[in-house]
């Protein structure tokens, strides 16, 4: 695999250069979106509704034009070039599968608008429907699949003339929870072994954690935050990232000192704590400190080391198999949640016990608020 | 529960009213002609006997009688209709039969209606309130020279511009013999053989591409109006409303005019039989014939009425000269023959239509 | 397996089957209730109707109901038997009998329909007969020569059976000579074939422009932000809220020869006044009116296919390189097809049948079958004739629908 990490330094193959896209000429949907995505790589568009994900991917697509910036693929302008001419891939979230083609005439579509000859188009479409496990239903019409089932070939359809780009736009959207994991784990293999470049949107972060090499977090028409997965689980930039990823828990406060990466925090019931500062200017800016429900503590002996300790009160347990979600009150938040496993000697708590909780101070990011 | 009460006997009450009040329905042409009858029948009649009459338009009241009776639902009391139709529907049996001596008013010197009616406006189920007639009438504004005669009406060259012709065989073919130079008195008779026949589609098509064809009554007067077309045969009615009413510079040509009676009847099965008897006998009762043409320029069926015709109701035109019955308008007449069409209407019709269609 | 003949019983033993009858016939009762105005409306208003025009179409009594005389001497004779004087004294008693009952002219009709110029020959000679002596056939010819004519005698005993299809033959330009063979009409009487021919060219035409004009507008309607569409959908339907009439007198005004459209033309320089074009009282004025009419029948089924595409089919046409055009065409067009055969064939259908407009705008070589049989309705009341040229008519409508059925499959069709 290429060096991700720091595609942004070199010319991506898909570049987005202070892009900004508007409807109506008053709002800005998509505002200065700057973005390189490397060679093979698989980047996910994740962020709430209406943030702009679907407009980008259209503007890639060629469906909308850009109001202000410049689009590059592979190094070439495509601002003014027809979608048709575009060679990108696309899969819609409603698969958009002819109706009135069978399943291998939808997949030699794009072969025959290419004018190829009957022999190798009949290869090709072969391979794709093989590779995709549907051989089988070639004569078949969309109607007669499977959500599933449609969503391969849609998939074998963006991928049969060999597009160098692949677009997907919550392609997975329609489907239950278990197809859903089993179709994500395909899309990833056929990714990794075709090779191709992947621009994948979603609003289930799950997903978009699981499958992508890099994340763009998109908020109100900007990424808010771009980065491998477990980075930004582990170091959201800013509190919308944190708060958008996974679960979350916020005590807001005033910094104290700061001190390099470290910064002391005084939290309004007036505790103080040691955090990471992530996005903090100087000492006396308020501040949101984060921390995530499975890194907080209660049982001493496990605290970990140098772990910053907090008085809390049980306000509600929840079982939730393999998990206890323990709901309490700390520092005036009465939204304070701590995951633990359930394991076999796990200590059960219960409402109104009061307790210690602590966590260590790498896990606990001093934020600025939004 | 009161309001119910109160409510259903208003609507008895109602339904009673309805039912005492006394009315006929008649169903006439509309138009011009339609006044005339309401000003010289129907309101003095309603005067004089408290009947009140319903005065309704068709394009030809002929038309829905034998529907109506067929389906034992006649809402007609009396018809305006046209001779043949009026022979035809009485030999069907759709028509009560009039006796004009019971049931028409004789004249006031004490003539018997059998005597006073002229000749052919009596048949056993009909009674003809007015003499009317097709004739040829031109727009003076868009005519370049004086058309003088129905031959002048098929002449293109000498005046050209567009025709309205009524898109039935009936008086079409007639005129077009007449104009072809049959005497009128033959015309039935060539129009019997198949020559005849020939000869007269032969002077329609002379003119087939330049005519325009109308159903209406109302129609020619207005195609004349808007200058659609130059000259057009019409009911001599509606021309003479056209030019004095409206004042527009129509002239009539009464050569080669195709007379014809429109008469009064009563379908069988008329819901108000005794009311409508009662106002067949008023209309066409020599006063109000004669009023009648006060109100357009159609004459009266009975001979008693031709003294008492005066002015238009403008105060100035003198009608007799306006009158289709007027010696000088008689010079190249023809009367309908009934009895011709009632045998070759559909032959003629069909083979006229399939002329048009052509 | 014997289990799966043994009958599924439900837990109180009764037959699984009778229960769910049982369950069910109160439900089924009143669906009946509810759809029973609209059946007896059907009923009253289309079936009987038809059924009656049909019977119509091939049952006339009008001469055999009055000829009982007649009829029993035909039955007696066949044909090509001398006219003897049973024969004239049948006649004889017939007339008498109608004249009694004042059905001559009605007899007369009926005959006059097959023969030309005889009805007179009934009302003539009924009038006379009660002072008639026999013999009958010296008698009768004395009063008309015309009786002689072997084809009246022919045309007599045809309408002595009230059931005929003669009727259909006259609606196909046929006839019977006096062998009773079957021969085309004269052909300048021959109209009706000329005339569904026409009409069915028209109604192509008039399709085919209405598809034309409503295709645009339906994407357009299927396309645009909602208060957008629903102005243009105002204009689509107006034609629907205006009579007839209003709308006839705007069309003789815009289009008549001094009207608004040839003036402007005029004014324009496009033609100079002695070339005013004629567009109105002719087969022109038919076809812009009709598809004036008609446009909304066709844009209705189309807005509503097109409104179930998502724009998300051409896109991925696009994407997956074909040209707008060629997106169109495979992926766009074949998924009207629905609305576009629901559309034409409803326009069709109607404009096949209609007569008001023709007839108010046609002129004469704008008619359409329609206009002939409300002429044989209204004027000529040779109704018989009229339900026969209505029947083929329908026969026409209903062999195009199983052609759709077919071709295209009913269930495919969308009205909207
Ligand atoms: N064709 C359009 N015309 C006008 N505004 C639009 C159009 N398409 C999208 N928008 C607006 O642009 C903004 C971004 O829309 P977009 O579809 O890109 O969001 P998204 O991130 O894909 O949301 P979702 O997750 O719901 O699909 C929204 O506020 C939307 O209302
Ligand atoms: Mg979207």
């Amino acid at each position: 695999m290429p060096d991700l990490t720091n595609a942004d330094n070199d010319e991506g193959f898909v570049v987005f250069d202070r892009v900004q896209k508007s409807y109506d000429g008053e709002t800005l949907v998509v505002k200065d979106l700057n973005l390189s995505i490397g060679k093979g790589e698989f980047v996910t568009m994740l962020g709430p509704s209406g943030s702009g994900k679907t407009t980008c991917l259209m503007m890639l697509a060629g469906f909308e034009m850009a109001t202000h910036g410049e689009i590059r693929l592979d190094g070439e302008n495509i601002n003014n070039v027809p979608p048709h001419k575009r060679g990108i891939g696309m899969v819609f979230q409603n698969y958009a599968l002819f109706p009135h083609m069978t399943v291998g005439e939808n997949l030699a579509f794009p072969l025959n608008v290419r004018g190829m000859g009957k022999d190798e188009r009949e290869t090709k479409v072969k391979r794709a429907l093989d590779m995709v496990q549907m051989g089988d239903f070639i004569n078949r019409r969309p109607a007669q699949l499977s959500g599933g089932q449609q969503q391969r070939i849609a998939l074998a359809r963006a991928l049969v003339f060999d597009p160098k780009l692949v677009l997907m736009d919550e392609p997975l959207g329609a489907l239950d929870k278990q197809l859903r994991e089993h179709m994500q784990f395909e899309i990833k293999h056929l990714h990794e072994s075709l090779g191709i470049t992947v621009v994948y949107v979603t609003h289930d972060q799950g997903e978009a954690l699981t499958m992508s090499d890099r994340v763009a977090v998109f908020d109100d028409g900007r990424i808010q935050q771009l980065a491998p997965p477990d980075e930004l689980y582990e170091r959201p930039q800013n509190s919308f990232v944190a708060q958008f990823i996974g679960e979350n828990n916020k005590l807001p406060g005033t910094v104290e000192s700061l001190n390099g990466d470290t910064c002391t925090v005084r939290l309004e019931t007036g505790e103080i704590i040691d955090a990471t500062a992530v996005n903090i200017r100087e000492a006396g800016q308020k501040t949101l400190v984060s921390i995530r429900p499975e890194r907080v503590e209660f049982k001493p002996d496990m605290m970990p080391e140098g772990a910053h300790t907090i008085s809390a009160e049980v306000l509600e347990v929840i079982y939730m198999g393999d998990i206890f979600r323990t709901r309490m009150r700390v520092a005036g938040s009465e939204e304070f949640v701590m995951k633990s496993r359930n394991t076999l000697d796990q200590v059960r708590l219960k409402p109104g016990e009061t307790l210690k909780i602590g966590w260590h101070p790498q896990d606990a990011r001093a934020l600025e608020p939004m | 529960m009161k309001k119910i009460l109160i409510l259903s006997t208003a609507v008895l009450g109602l339904a009673g009213v309805a039912a005492q009040a006394e009315s006929v329905t008649v169903l006439s042409w509309g138009g011009a002609y339609e006044k005339s009858q309401v000003e010289a029948y129907n309101k003095p009649f309603t005067e004089a006997t408290g009947i009140d009459v319903n005065m309704q338009a068709a394009d030809n009241p002929g038309t829905p009688i034998k529907a109506q009776v067929e389906a034992n639902n006649v809402s007609i009391d009396v018809a305006d209709v046209e001779k043949s139709d009026a022979v035809r529907l009485c030999d069907e049996g759709l028509l009560e039969p009039i006796d004009p001596d019971t049931d028409l008013a004789a004249a006031p010197d004490g003539t018997p209606a059998s005597q006073d009616f002229i000749d052919g406006a009596l048949t056993d189920c009909a009674v003809a309130n007015i003499v009317w007639s097709t004739v040829m009438a031109y727009n003076t504004d868009k005519v370049d020279g004086t058309p003088t005669t129905i031959a002048d009406f098929f002449d293109t060259k000498k005046f050209p511009g567009k025709r309205g012709l009524r898109k039935s065989a009936k008086a079409t073919m007639e005129m077009a013999l007449m104009a072809d130079g049959v005497p009128s008195a033959d015309v039935y008779k060539v129009l019997s053989t198949p020559e005849g026949v020939d000869r007269a589609f032969k002077k329609l098509d002379t003119v087939k591409d330049d005519i325009v064809w109308w159903d209406a009554g109302a129609q020619p007067p207005q195609l004349l109006a808007d200058g659609e077309v130059v000259m057009t045969t019409a009911y001599n009615g509606r021309i003479f409303n056209a030019q004095v009413a409206e004042d527009q510079p129509f002239k009539i040509v009464w050569d080669g005019q195709v007379l014809d009676f429109d008469l009064f009847v009563i379908p069988k099965g008329a819901p108000h039989m005794k009311e409508a008897k009662e106002y067949l006998k008023f209309a066409t009762s020599t006063q109000q014939l004669a009023d009648q043409a006060k109100w357009i320029s159609y004459g009266p069926a009975r001979k008693s009425s031709a003294p008492l015709v005066g002015l238009y109701q403008d105060g100035k035109t003198e009608m007799g000269p306006e009158m289709p019955t007027a010696e000088a308008n008689m010079q190249n007449a023809l009367v309908n023959d009934f009895e011709f069409w009632a045998d070759h209407d559909t032959e003629l019709s069909e083979r006229f239509n399939a002329w048009l269609a052509g | 397996m014997t289990d799966v003949t043994t009958e599924l019983r439900t837990a109180d033993g009764k037959s699984l089957k009778a229960a769910l009858a049982a369950s069910q016939v109160r439900a089924k009762r009143r669906a009946f209730f509810l759809v029973a105005p609209l059946l007896l409306f059907i009923l009253v208003t289309f079936v009987v109707p038809i059924g009656q025009m049909l019977k119509q179409s091939v049952y006339n009594d009008a001469f055999s109901s009055t000829a009982p005389a007649l009829d029993k001497w035909f039955q007696a004779n066949p044909l090509g038997t001398p006219l003897d004087e049973g024969a004239y004294a049948a006649l004889a008693s017939d007339l008498k009998l109608m004249k009694e009952n004042r059905t001559q002219g009605q007899a007369g009709t009926r005959i006059n329909y097959d023969v030309a110029g005889t009805r007179s020959l009934f009302t003539s000679t009924a009038r006379k007969i009660n002072r008639l002596e026999p013999p009958w056939k010296e008698a009768i010819l004395g009063v008309n020569e015309g009786w002689s004519d072997p084809n009246l005698w022919r045309a007599m005993r045809s309408a002595s059976s009230p059931y005929t299809i003669d009727f259909y033959l006259a609606a196909m330009d046929h006839t019977r000579d006096k062998d009773n063979n079957i021969v085309p009409v004269n052909p300048n009487r021959a109209i009706y074939g000329k005339l569904f021919g026409r009409t069915a060219m028209l109604s192509i035409i008039i399709t085919v422009l209405c598809m034309i004009l409503a295709f645009p507008i339906a994407h357009l309607l299927a396309t645009l932000p909602l208060a957008k569409s629903n102005l243009l959908m105002i204009f689509v339907l107006l034609p629907f809220w205006t009579s007839l009439l209003v709308r006839t007198t705007s069309w003789m005004v815009l289009l008549q020869q001094q009207g608004v459209l040839n003036d402007l033309l005029v004014w324009i320089g496009i033609i100079n006044n002695g070339q005013r074009l004629e567009m109105m009282y002719n087969k022109t004025g038919t076809i812009i009116a009709m598809t004036h009419i008609l446009l909304p029948f066709m844009v209705l089924p189309l807005y509503s296919v097109m409104r179930t595409i998502p724009p998300s089919y051409v896109r991925a046409a696009r994407s997956l390189g074909a040209t707008s055009w060629t997106a169109f065409r495979k992926i766009y067009l074949p998924q009207t097809l629905p609305g576009i055969g629901a559309g034409s064939l409803l326009v069709f259908i109607l404009s096949v049948g209609y007569y008001i407009t023709p007839a108010l705008v046609g002129g004469a070589d704008g008619q359409l079958i329609s206009n002939m049989i409300a002429f044989h309705m209204q004027n000529s009341l040779n109704w018989s004739l009229a339900a026969a040229l209505a029947s083929l008519l329908l026969g026409g409508v209903v062999v195009l629908y199983w052609l759709y059925d077919r071709l295209v499959g009913i269930d495919n069709m969308k009205l909207g």
